[in-house]
């Protein structure tokens, strides 16, 4: 099958790759990209381990066709800490064990930080809202909450947003 | 048509571990030159905890500080024989499997630090921060580095050991054909409430309250995380998961994960919980397990909570909404019991 050029910010650095007609931006982060850290949990948009911001906005990895990302900034847990610094929500999830076996747990922060990069004080109603797509088999999600509002209260400030305005309604392009 | 709430309660009785071949597992304990000790198992720890607690039983035990200790599991191929991660068991067999090693290697340890000090090694002991020392005279110390360089290199010892928990087999009371099963029990009682909405059949988790006795609570924050994670899972046996769903039809089946229903973090509810702790004889340090036994309470209690708000006993996991209104309809309308 032809093969098309792909670029695309990811993280703090632009990359290009040549993806398959079709191929899930999941795949091509996790086997062109080498970036692991987008889950694989269920490839159809049940889970929510895969979830990566694409110019701020969360989506699903396993749901988005690659090429729609050309020219855009695609941000994942491997691009949240800076440097050896933790960001806040990783601290605060360590903080109140809202990891058990961490498969969620990309997701669930890149979700988070989707929201909080919005809305810096948000309801404990706007956190689950916001982590509503995610499952987690362990935690009981209670943990994981407290620890978004934590980082919401304590945090997040300080800390620099992202490059791009965040636009408030949902990207056009969501697969 | 109405929501009605109910309120029911469950008690369990949880043994800890299975009985079965004696349920044995095994741990090796070593000293690396650097006066570090690798715990190996081949336990597996899938994210309740179980690393956290065997090291800090071994260091407990050796009397070294928990950063001292590092725990290496879950290569069946070359660790020492463990039965598994279930019936929770992590804690109790493979904490005191731990415990016997690290107590032999502790012996080995003592040896070698009396023969540095030319002392005799009953009258060392342990600081808990990596000294060794003559009891009455801690200025009389080595580190416990310092020991196992010695025994490395000068006295050519190996600072190990190596630990088994085996079930003491329980003999069958030909009488009565009463036998003892477990070694230790946990308890649990826990109360839900619901609320079950009578158009829908749909069941919304109120509140839970519970109270757990689990032995001694090595690590009280672990403790927790399991059992708000395991309600979390009894919440979703209860009223969700099934691999068929559309039973009797297997044709409609579910195929993927996305048929596969579990709780999100709306579905949830707040959940109090009160831990009661009383050290088990033969536990590690009185533990004995939270692991499995957290679910279960769940189950019953929502199953009693929906019969006190709408008056229909379901007896099949999980209870969709589907077999709550076919329930209510039999029985011509929501009954609702007195309130409880
Ligand atoms: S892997 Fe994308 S939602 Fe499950
Ligand atoms: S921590 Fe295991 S799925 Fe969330």
């Amino acid at each position: 099958m032809a093969k098309t050029a792909l670029q695309f910010r990811h993280n703090s650095r632009d990359v290009a790759v040549f993806v398959d007609g079709g191929a899930n931006l999941l795949t091509t982060l996790r086997e062109l990209v080498g970036d692991m850290t987008p889950k694989f949990g269920c490839g159809q948009g049940g889970c929510g381990a895969c979830t990566v911001l694409i110019d701020g906005d969360a989506h699903l990895a396993c749901l988005t066709l690659a090429e729609t990302v050309a020219g855009r900034a695609v941000e994942t847990l491997d691009g949240l800490k800076d440097g050896p610094n933790l960001h806040p929500l990783q601290r605060a999830f360590m903080e109140h064990f809202a990891a058990q076996c961490g498969y969620c747990t990309p997701g669930m922060l890149m979700a988070a930080k989707a929201l909080l990069d919005r809305n810096p004080s948000p309801t404990r109603d706007e956190v689950v809202n916001a982590i509503a797509g995610n499952i987690c088999r362990c935690t009981g999600y209670e943990p994981i909450i407290d620890a978004v509002l934590a980082a919401a209260s304590g945090g997040m400030r300080g800390l620099h947003g992202p490059e791009h305005v965040p636009s408030p309604h949902m990207s056009p392009r969501t697969f | 048509m109405a929501r009605h709430r109910g309120r029911g309660m469950a008690s369990i009785n949880y043994p800890i571990g299975m009985n079965l071949g004696g349920d044995p597992s095994q741990a090796l304990v070593h000293s690396n030159p650097s006066g570090k000790f690798t715990v190996s198992l081949s336990s597996i720890d899938l994210g309740q905890g179980m690393k956290s607690v065997t090291r800090q039983i071994c260091a407990e035990t050796l009397g070294v500080p928990v950063e001292d200790v590092y725990v290496d599991t879950a290569d069946s191929d070359t660790g020492p024989h463990c039965m598994g991660s279930f019936a929770s068991r992590g804690t109790h067999r493979v904490g005191n499997a731990v415990m016997a090693a690290a107590r032999e290697a502790r012996g080995v340890m003592m040896e070698a630090a009396a023969e540095e000090l030319e002392v005799n090694a009953a009258d060392l002991d342990t600081d808990g921060r990596g000294n060794i020392h003559v009891k009455g005279a801690p200025h009389r110390s080595i580190s416990t580095k310092d020991v196992a360089v010695a025994a490395q290199f000068k006295q050519g010892k190996t600072i190990s050991g190596r630990g088994i928990f085996l079930v003491p087999l329980s003999a069958v009371d030909p009488e009565t054909g009463e036998m003892s099963p477990a070694t230790c029990y946990a308890h649990a009682c826990l109360v839900a409430e619901v609320e079950v909405d009578d158009e829908t059949g749909e069941v919304a988790m109120v509140r839970m309250d519970s109270a757990y006795e689990l032995g001694r609570a090595l690590n009280p924050r672990l403790v927790e995380q399991q059992l708000v994670g395991g309600a979390w899972m009894g919440i979703s046996h209860a009223l969700f998961e099934t691999t068929e769903p559309y039973y009797p039809d297997p044709g409609h089946g579910p195929r993927d994960f996305v048929d596969y229903l579990m709780p999100g973090p709306g579905d949830i509810c707040p959940h109090d919980i009160a831990v009661l702790e009383r050290p088990a004889a033969d536990g590690p340090f009185g533990a004995k397990g939270p692991g499995e036994m957290c679910a279960n309470p769940v189950l019953p209690a929502v199953a009693n909570a929906i019969f006190n708000a709408v008056g229909v006993r379901i007896d099949e996991l999980p209870i969709t909404p589907e077999k709550v209104l076919r329930a209510i309809r039999a029985q011509g309308g929501a009954r609702p019991q007195a309130r409880r």
